[in-house]
């Protein structure tokens, strides 16, 4: 296996696209795998996005591969850093208050008991559709175009959907005229 | 977006990949702020005004040897720390022992000389700048190890930060050895090292922000 994937990376290196190919599709595999292992099947969704950011990086880091040294370890250490960034990012999702909240209590003097908003319930509260675009755009910090490409909206109707979600939330959580910046 | 749908993208994108391109983007990042260090010595504090006379002395060529060896074992474990997987246990090693045996010298000349001269030969006249001037002329180097590591892969950032720091103060030590007026061996073995250290540390501690990817 080592030394099949080594010699397609190397004649990728060299330009060839189908080697590219081949080696791309065999790599999503044996990523998916390793990424479930550690993650677990209910994560799936995580997978398929962990599988796509190592893809790229193994794309836009293909040149730090040494033709002369084994590809495998290569390959594991950059899925390896991209786990650990997930793993980075999902432990500040639930620390960091996500800066909304800047938006729902900028005018509310009524203290600490409405600082625990649970953003979750009001996401539930407005039309699914708005709620879907919030919790791509703010909340799982997926760009405008990934977005759009996912959803199939046009980026322009991805900007439009937040903000009125995000003006929705608002007014669900009480806050008059906070719609904040999109 | 499907997975294949990125595949397809990614192999669109594809070009060609020439050998050793890790080491020559370090390369290039090295010797650009090896010159902008350079021209800066020259056009600030300058080489010492004794140039000629002092490159005929055996002092200043240990200075050369010295900043030169950490200058070329940082540029290769910067190389090594730029792979996703790579490590720097040997580039570590080398280090250690050319700063051991630049240190035995240093003790050898200390126990050699009277009880008097001991504390001159130890501080001699520049102590007190020289680790600055050496982090300060490593700047330019820093800028050009921390560029290159940017745009290859390390993933242990703090190490990574670390030995691009202490590469970029050797190469700053280098520069500085053409205007620094010592000539002892405790004064190479100590403010040299603190120069290059302090280059180190600071990198160190700018990994973690600078290096993510």
């Amino acid at each position: 296996m080592e030394e099949r994937l080594r010699r397609l990376m190397a004649a990728a290196l060299d330009g060839n696209a189908a080697s590219y190919r081949t080696l791309l599709a065999e790599v999503s595999e044996r990523l998916k795998a390793y990424f479930l292992r550690r993650l677990g099947r209910d994560r799936s969704a995580d997978t398929d996005d962990l599988v796509q950011e190592t893809l790229m990086a193994v794309h836009s880091r293909r040149a730090t591969w040494d033709r002369d040294r084994p590809f495998t370890p290569w390959l594991h250490a950059v899925a390896r850093d991209k786990l650990m960034d997930h793993f980075r990012r999902n432990r500040s999702r639930q620390t960091v208050p996500i800066d909304e909240n800047d938006v729902f209590f900028a005018e509310d003097g009524s203290g600490a008991a409405e600082a625990r908003l649970d953003v979750g319930r009001l996401l539930d509260a407005i039309p699914q559709k708005r709620s879907d675009l919030v919790r791509r755009v703010r909340i799982e910090g997926q760009s405008i175009a990934d977005t759009a490409a996912a959803t199939g909206l046009s980026e322009a109707a991805v900007k439009i959907g937040v903000h009125r979600g995000v003006k929705d939330m608002s007014r669900e959580a009480g806050v008059e005229g906070g719609d904040g910046d999109v | 977006m499907a997975t294949s749908d990125l595949i397809d993208r990614l192999v669109t994108d594809l070009a060609p990949v020439r050998r050793g391109a890790v080491a020559r983007r370090i390369a290039l990042g090295i010797v650009a702020g090896v010159l902008v260090s350079t021209v800066g010595m020259m056009l600030t504090i300058g080489p010492r005004p004794d140039i000629g006379v002092a490159m005929a002395t055996g002092a200043f060529w240990m200075k050369f040897a010295y900043t030169a060896l950490l200058a070329a074992i940082g540029a290769a474990a910067v190389v090594a720390i730029a792979r996703p997987e790579g490590g720097v246990r040997n580039a570590a090693l080398a280090g250690l022992l050319v700063l051991a045996a630049c240190a035995l010298l240093a003790m050898l000349q200390l126990t050699g000389a009277p009880a008097l001269e001991r504390p001159t030969l130890i501080v001699g006249e520049t102590a007190a700048v020289c680790p600055w001037n050496i982090v300060i002329l490593s700047l330019p180097v820093f800028a050009g190890t921390f560029w290159a590591l940017r745009g290859l892969a390390p993933t242990r950032l703090t190490l990574a930060g670390a030995t691009a720091g202490l590469a970029a103060g050797a190469f700053g030590a280098l520069v500085y050895s053409f205007h620094c007026p010592e000539s002892t061996m405790p004064f190479l073995a100590i403010w040299y090292t603190a120069g290059v250290a302090i280059a180190g540390v600071v990198g160190g501690a700018l990994g973690r922000w600078l290096l993510r990817w």
